[in-house]
């Protein structure tokens, strides 16, 4: 069954059809990957799910209602966590008050936020960190604080916007070693926009392949590399296989 | 209501308006490139209508020459000010700068008060009392020559920004500040021309208010506001938005003095921010952002 | 908090409960003054130092909280502990909307700020032309028998105000406090950090934004309140001035905005300085208007480019203080 449905989903920006009528599904406890060259169309996919602008047509069911026009903060009280590509701490604040922040949309006490937080800190092995002012974590810690306040919110399904970018391989493999682990363990359904094909390759076990804000190929990560439509619109790009 | 009275009043108040429309356009240049909102800009006014007066005390120097001296002199104070004090500050948060600007502008309140008392100056010339006669119409000719050199100053700096090499730089610059940071503009200098020519704005307004209204220290909190509500209404960052929202804050403050009473008159400029401000954020003629 | 904390919140505690047994008048009345600038500076740092909504209208609060209470006591005799919920209901009547339409409309930052001036001075200018609360030749209210203390009135001598104002500002201080540790408090920092971060993690920044609104404007009432029966005359061109917003909003700006002891800490420091400076002026025989204020703005200038974060971050660093 699935969990996420975006059915024919379209958007333009003056005029400019970013996503043009896609059609995609994430099954429940499943990891998809949404790829793509640049431009086309991913984050569109995203920000629509996420609630940052609405799709001009089409709908997102999720579970089973339609979420499609709501505000992010209803999106998220929905059970759909997200990660921005440009990471976004509250820098003035603690690395643990940032990841309450998100423990307190489902505990009202203070403690409850607290312990939240902290279960999620182990998880992505940031707790000897926690009191370290967000603004004084390298790049690879603030992605993985991005995903840990992201959880924190106890979502259903987790958005990854490039979760990956920038960092190194062995880095990579630690994070793509953490989200599987979510995901066979709490049975955490994910989402991912990724470029970094080691991780999409290792993580997703199905992938959506967008071109100029149209669905071109889906299928197994194996099948879909071989896909001639897919090497096509890659030609020319620059891809870490 | 004769018909006459009321066409006096308007003309009045769009030739005010372009003194205050110039005034106003030195604070929506200085916010729409270095993105700082100068809090003292009423205060610079101020001191440049005292010069006008020091001029003209000293040495009868007319206020329409006295502006070229004062807007130089301006000119090359903004830049100093934009580069030893706001450089620094370009990316504190705003209630820093904020802070910064406060503090200049009451060091410049408190100076004139110091310097010149608490009583209100002015100058008095031959021309200040005559009007030109069209029809039933009475144009006071102060008025009309000050509104006359706004249009010029502000004409100037249209031409400046459309055609000389900086000015292009300095757009660049308000559009893009990394763009222009890599492809090698003096970012600093360009923010702090602009700030220059900001002031000089001011100074040559100032030098024009001198003839239509006293001056008193107390007077430069009141134009910052006015200077604000103006960029507002017009658009800040708008050039064209600024001289429109100073006519028609001019002609507003005219007519509710006329029809109402000229203690409101500043009430029907902050209804009309308000107003600007809620259905139209961007100004009259900004651009969305 | 810390040993320490405790330790100087105690010795501050009985300095304060004991002032007005070793103070002379004009000592207490700069004492009061100080913890009525704190207190409305712990007001406005809820909604800026807290949620990062930058209000430069602060003054509107205080004064529509005065005149509604002493405007009540004045034509019908109703004492100010009645009127205080006109004056709290009132302010935050105007806040939310002030609020609502800026939050609605997507005006913030610099555009907020204006917002917030332009409505005070508009208000300003009606209470010019409301005769019913005396317009610009102010209200009074009958000067307090000073012997004795009148609390159903709220008149009486000037240590009554003292304490008034001592349990406000400590209430304040406490109430901040525990607000920062509650969701509202984390809500609020997330939206002042990060709004965008903020509603992705399911914040509606739109209600927690407003309800930061609600609590300054309510608090910045009260001092209202206190501020009409302890002055006892009120003019529109003073209480709902610019100068007075830039007053309010300094204290917790030189101490430190979102800190707790910021605002009590900038308002000492900016009162004694600027009554430090009139008597150093007066002693000097140089009493030329303007002079003090200049010295004003100068020491301002010095602690925003020396001290960017305000004084209070680097003290309780150095003594291992938090906030």
């Amino acid at each position: 069954m699935s969990l996420l449905r975006a059915a024919h989903i379209a958007k333009s920006f003056r005029g400019l059809k970013a996503v043009a009528g896609a059609s995609f599904e994430v099954p429940e406890r499943g990891i998809v990957a949404l790829i793509g060259p640049n431009g086309a169309g991913k984050t569109t996919c995203f920000n629509m799910i996420a609630g940052v602008f609405p799709p001009d047509s089409g709908a997102i069911r999720f579970e089973d209602r339609n979420i499609e026009g709501m505000r992010p903060d209803q999106v998220c009280a929905a059970g759909i966590g997200r990660t921005f590509q440009i990471v976004k701490p509250f820098a003035g604040l603690s690395v643990l008050d940032n990841v309450m922040v998100g423990g307190f949309l489902r505990e009202k006490t203070r403690a409850g936020a607290r312990s939240v937080a902290l279960g999620v800190l182990r998880k992505l092995r940031l707790e000897s960190k926690a009191e370290m002012p967000a603004s004084a974590l390298t790049l690879p810690d603030r992605k993985r604080l991005e995903v840990a306040r992201a959880l924190a919110t106890r979502p259903r399904l987790l958005l990854l916007d490039e979760a990956m970018a920038g960092l190194r391989p062995t880095e990579c493999d630690e994070m793509v070693a953490i989200f599987r682990e979510l995901n066979r363990a709490d049975g955490l359904t994910i989402l991912l926009i990724e470029h970094v094909m080691r991780a999409v390759m290792a993580l997703a076990q199905h992938i959506v392949v967008l071109h100029h804000g149209e669905v071109i190929a889906r299928g197994a990560p194996a099948e879909v590399v071989r896909d001639p439509a897919v090497l096509e619109c890659y030609l020319g790009e620059e891809t870490e296989v | 209501m004769p018909l006459d009275l009321l066409a006096n009043v308007i003309i009045a108040g769009v030739l005010t308006g372009l003194v205050y429309g110039l005034m106003a356009l030195g604070l929506s240049v200085i916010f729409g490139v270095v993105r700082v909102v100068n809090f003292a800009h009423g205060e610079m006014m101020t001191i440049a209508m005292y010069a006008a007066v020091l001029l003209f005390g000293a040495f009868r120097l007319d206020p329409f020459l006295a502006v070229l001296p004062v807007a130089a002199a301006f000119f090359a104070f903004g830049y100093a000010l934009q580069a030893g004090l706001i450089n620094p500050f370009i990316t504190r948060p705003e209630h820093s700068q904020f802070i910064l600007m406060v503090a200049v502008a009451i060091i410049m309140v408190n100076g004139l008060l110091i310097g010149f008392g608490p009583d209100a100056r002015n100058v008095q010339t031959d021309y200040q009392l005559e009007s030109i006669e069209i029809g039933k119409l009475l144009v006071d000719k102060a008025r009309l020559y000050a509104a006359v050199v706004a249009l010029a100053a502000s004409a100037l700096l249209f031409a400046f920004f459309r055609f000389a090499s900086a000015g292009k730089a300095i757009r660049a610059c308000a559009d893009n500040h990394l763009g222009a940071l890599v492809v090698g503009l003096r970012v600093k200098h360009l923010y702090a021309l602009t700030f220059g020519l900001g002031s000089a704005c001011v100074a040559i307004a100032g030098c024009m208010m001198i003839l239509l209204v006293d001056v008193t220290p107390n007077l430069g909190p009141a134009y910052t506001l006015l200077a604000f509500v103006i960029v507002i209404v017009g658009g800040l960052g708008s050039m064209a938005g600024a001289l429109l929202g100073g006519v028609l804050i001019g002609v507003s403050e005219a007519l509710a003095g006329l029809l109402i009473t000229p203690s409101a008159k500043s009430m029907f400029s902050f209804g009309l921010l308000i107003l600007v401000l809620l259905f139209r954020p961007q100004g009259l003629l900004g651009r969305k952002a | 908090m810390s040993r320490r904390g405790i330790a100087l919140l105690g010795g501050l505690a009985i300095l304060l409960l004991a002032l007005p047994g070793v103070a002379n008048a004009y000592l207490l009345s700069v004492a009061t003054l100080i913890l009525y600038l704190a207190y409305v500076g712990q007001a406005w740092n809820v909604m800026m130092g807290f949620a990062g909504q930058l209000s430069l209208g602060h003054s509107l609060y205080v004064g529509v909280g005065a005149y509604a209470a002493a405007s009540l006591f004045f034509h019908f005799g109703v004492g100010p502990w009645a009127g205080l919920w006109l004056a709290i209901a009132l302010s935050v009547a105007l806040g939310c909307a002030i609020g609502f339409l800026a939050f609605r409309f997507g005006i913030s930052g610099v555009y907020f700020a204006l917002l917030t001036i332009a409505f005070a001075e508009f208000v300003r200018i009606g209470f010019d032309h409301l005769q019913w609360t005396g317009g610009p030749g102010g209200l009074f209210l009958k000067v307090a028998q000073r012997d004795q203390i009148d609390l159903a009135n709220f008149r009486g001598p000037p240590e009554m105000y003292y304490y008034a104002i001592l349990c406000l500002a400590a209430l304040a201080f406490a109430g901040c406090a525990w607000l920062l540790r509650t969701k509202a408090g984390y809500y609020w920092q997330a939206i002042r950090e990060n709004e965008e971060a903020a509603q992705a993690l399911g914040i509606n920044t739109f209600r927690w934004k407003m309800l930061a609104v609600a609590i300054s404007s309510a608090m910045t009432a009260v001092a209202g309140v206190f501020f009409a029966f302890y002055y006892n005359n009120l003019f529109p061109e003073q209480i709902f001035h610019i100068s007075r917003s830039i007053e309010i909003i300094l204290g917790p700006i030189i101490g430190g905005v979102g800190t707790l002891f910021g605002p009590i800490l900038g308002a000492a420091l900016l009162t004694l300085l600027s009554d430090g400076i009139t008597e150093g002026l007066a002693a000097m025989g140089w009493e030329i208007p303007g002079v003090k204020h200049v010295f004003y703005g100068v020491v301002l200038l010095a602690v925003v480019l020396f001290l960017p974060n305000g004084i209070w971050p680097p003290i309780a660093r150095r003594f291992g203080l938090r906030r």
